[in-house]
């Protein structure tokens, strides 16, 4: 179909080509690129039809750049053959964004993972897209400084990852998510066209492509280069755990802390289901007796710490606050984070199989949405474990089951909804970091209107006329074509 | 009366304001938009004004909700950024926005205050905005939570974006806290000195002989910061000078130790220099003039808002 035709019917049409244009399409990347580059044997090509959701795709080859010219090149061969391609990172996605549909070309940039410089005065640095965050942070530890965004998959979770889903993490809730710490990306746009968006000055001339490049999940181009913004390690850090009998006082404990003018590091939380099986997992001694527990940390400097703990003790000790630990050294403060950390290994204990979600609601929502979580999870006999960064109302329920059980899956997607649901209609959003990839695309009306949505396409259109940049992700179908290309039965484990 | 959550202690005190729906404004807004014809918007004039000889529209003004708790206020477009700032400081709460004008206008131009280095940059303030399309139609783009990842981020693309796209008509914006303690600092030092040893100074500024630092926080760390460092309190920042706004690399704000001291107030880590004289500006590449080309058409086909104006030309 050409692109006119594409663009009067949305991307649902697209697909299906035969084997010998594939065929053809492969020995033009072998062309452009190495063969060994590219890809193409069942057996590969299968690795990489899903990411860390639960949906898959199909791809119909893999190509493994290492530059942007090798990136443009395979998006010239992707328009000459009018192919849809996907970038991938380390493929840690939640929500299906680095699925490929119909025979996509899998834009694998793991090898592009170089530090290409850092300025240690200005604290930026200039890095490949498949640099892994942690590596970064790690890379320039003795530099006093490090990255941001910390996502619970940080140790193999990319940059180009990050910035294609505009990533958080538990230490957002002060310093904000991904986009406020890219100060620029070299990007090669879907038309193989390649320019910088943003720059190292601070207020570059015209939109702020940069801002808008920054969460469009692959959909806009693909990142080649990236500079990042880094941060000074705090001086001071102090690390508490404090647990309560109700989820209720925990979290308005949150309300309380920000309310009063106190930003911590990171606030999050466990609930007495998810400390359990941490606790089990990790002997850390967890308050396993109490409905919830707050980890909270605070940094800056020395006297500013101990004030805004002492803060945090007093607004603590108001709403009924059982034990509040606070990590002695280094090591207790490493127990305490693997405990955080742990969860999603603890759960394999409980049940084989799980499904994270990630709805964001106002902190002061949190205790009622909370007790809709457990109310609806109840009704479908499923089993959630709540761990998730409260201080910026960012929920994770974590809904474990037995795949293997008859109907379960059905029980976990209908419960699903029914959580972003409530969420939304608390004043809240569909997603706080995950995106909305696949998993959330047809959920996208809850929030925004069909007005709010064609500007949204407007935008992605102006970016990529040809619609060949991971197509069918975010963007609902449009009503005319709704059953056309909906995610397919079976798509969820 | 302005509504309030979650602070009820502090809401007794307050003055009461006018009351504002701003659904139902932003659907007035929209009707005087209207889908035909040249139209131009004015806020305060502090920042540029409305277009000669074309029909003007004023934004919403006023403040609909103040949530302390949720670090979030939405109001009108067109409310004076004063307005805003009085309102929050009864909540001890500040909004990363430079002073004067009104937040719409603020937003459409973009440019942040010399806090940036240590608030961040002002689009980041941006959760969720109402704007009218140049269809007439009222948009919504972001979303109430701080923390949102749902769709593309046009929030982003309308900052800066001077009226081309879609006149703002209600904003929610991340507030944050009042630094419970700040003090101006100045020395001879050399800035990048300063830059690395003082923990995240809000403002570090540098005329080519003297260094200005804003510190907040507790007074004891400040005071500690200040003698280890070796700077003395002032009263406040230089005064800027407001002829020319450089946007250069910080890591180029060195090559202005050559330049005449008093000439610049440059913003150390960020890369703003307020400046005597103008500079000549970068060129954008081919590909970027192409993308500005595209989201103008696909947001404004006719060329219908603010005609005349392009974000590449104007400084």
């Amino acid at each position: 179909m050409n692109s006119r035709l594409r663009r009067a019917f949305g991307d649902r049409h697209r697909g299906n080509r035969d084997a010998h244009g594939a065929g053809e399409m492969v020995e033009c990347l072998r062309t452009a690129l190495r063969p060994d580059q590219v890809r193409d044997s069942e057996s590969e090509v299968h690795l990489y039809r899903h990411d860390a959701s639960n949906l898959s795709g199909r791809a119909s080859v893999v190509c493994f750049v290492e530059s942007t010219a090798d990136v443009q090149a395979v998006v010239r061969v992707a328009n000459q053959f009018d192919t849809p391609f996907v970038a991938r990172g380390s493929g840690t996605g939640l929500a299906g964004g680095a699925v490929p549909l119909d025979g996509s070309i899998v834009i694998s940039t793991s090898k592009m993972n170089r530090i290409l410089s850092v300025d240690a005065v200005n604290r930026t640095a200039w890095v490949e897209p498949g640099v892994l965050n942690l590596d970064l942070s790690n890379q320039v530890e003795h530099l006093g400084v490090h990255f941001a965004p910390d996502p619970s998959s940080q140790q193999t979770c990319s940059i180009g990852g990050n910035v294609a889903n505009n990533s958080g993490g538990p230490h957002c809730l002060a310093d904000g998510v991904t986009s406020a710490h890219i100060h620029a990306v070299e990007v090669v746009l879907p038309d193989g066209s390649t320019t910088i968006l943003g720059g190292e000055r601070p207020e570059p001339e015209g939109y702020d492509l940069r801002g808008v490049f920054v969460g469009s999940e692959g959909m806009f181009g693909v990142a080649t280069k990236v500079c990042v913004k880094l941060m000074q390690n705090p001086p001071d850090v102090a690390t508490l755990l404090l647990d309560f009998s109700t989820v209720a006082d925990g979290a308005q404990l949150v309300s309380d802390i920000i309310a009063d003018g106190i930003i911590p590091a990171a606030v999050e939380m466990m609930d007495q289901l998810c400390l359990q099986a941490v606790e089990e997992f990790i002997h850390a001694g967890l308050p396993v007796d109490q409905a919830a527990a707050l980890l909270i940390e605070v940094v800056g400097l020395p006297r500013g710490v101990e004030s805004d703990v002492a803060r945090i003790r007093e607004l603590a000790a108001r709403r009924n606050v059982g034990t509040i630990r606070v990590a002695a050294d280094d090591e207790e403060r490493a127990l305490l984070w693997k405990g955080r950390k742990s969860a999603f290994g603890a759960i394999a204990r409980i049940k084989p199989n799980y499904y994270l979600h990630d709805t964001v609601v106002p902190r002061h929502r949190l205790p009622d949405v909370l007790d809709q979580i457990y109310e609806i999870v109840e009704r479908h006999q499923l089993i959630v474990l709540n761990v998730f960064h409260a201080g910026d109302g960012n929920l994770h329920p974590l809904l474990v089951f037995d795949a293997t059980e008859p109907g379960v899956s059905e029980r976990v997607h209908a419960a699903g909804d029914e959580i972003v649901r409530v969420s939304v209609e608390a004043g809240g959003v569909l997603s706080g970091e995950h995106g909305i990839g696949l998993e959330k695309r047809d959920l996208m009306p809850l929030m925004f209107s069909a007005v709010d949505l064609a500007a949204q396409a407007d935008l992605r259109r102006a970016f990529d006329p040809g619609l060949l940049a991971n197509p069918d992700k975010v963007l609902p179908s449009p009503a005319t074509c709704g059953d056309i290309h909906s995610i397919p039965d079976g798509a969820w484990i | 009366m302005w509504r309030y959550t979650q602070h009820p202690r502090r809401c007794v005190d307050l003055m009461p304001a006018p009351t504002i729906d701003l659904d139902e404004a932003a659907s007035d807004f929209a009707d005087a938009v209207g889908a035909e014809g040249e139209v131009t918007i004015e806020g305060l004039g502090s920042r540029g004004g409305a277009i000669d000889g074309v029909r003007c529209v004023t934004a919403p003004s006023g403040i609909e909700l103040i949530q302390p708790a949720e670090m979030t206020i939405r109001c009108g477009a067109a409310t004076p950024v004063a307005e805003i700032d009085s309102a929050l400081v009864e909540f001890g709460q500040c909004v990363a926005v430079p002073s004067g004008g009104s937040i719409g206008g603020a937003l459409s131009v973009g440019q942040s205050g010399i806090r940036r280095l240590g608030y961040g940059p002002m689009r980041d303030a941006l959760l969720q905005v109402h704007y009218v399309s140049a269809k007439g139609e009222v948009v919504k783009a972001g979303g109430p939570t701080v923390k949102n990842v749902s769709g593309f981020d046009l929030c982003r693309l309308l900052v800066g974006s001077r009226g081309t796209l879609g006149f703002l008509s209600d904003v929610i914006l991340r507030t944050r806290p009042r630094g419970k303690h700040e003090q101006w600092f100045s020395s001879t030092r050399d800035p990048w000195e300063l830059l690395e040893e003082l923990y995240r100074p809000t403002s570090l500024l540098w005329n080519g002989t003297t260094t200005w630092a804003l510190l907040e926080g507790h007074p004891e760390d400040i005071r500690a910061q200040a003698e280890s460092s070796g700077m003395e309190p002032v009263d406040g920042p230089p005064n800027l000078p407001n002829a020319a706004r450089w946007s250069i690399p910080p890591s180029e704000l060195a090559s202005l130790r050559v330049a005449a001291p008093g000439s610049f107030v440059a913003e150390i880590g960020v890369g703003i220099v307020h400046h005597t004289h103008s500079a000549s500006r970068a060129e954008p590449d081919s590909a970027t003039v192409e993308l500005h080309r595209r989201i103008k058409a696909e947001f404004d086909p006719s060329g219908r808002l603010n005609p005349g104006v392009s974000v590449l030309r104007n400084s």
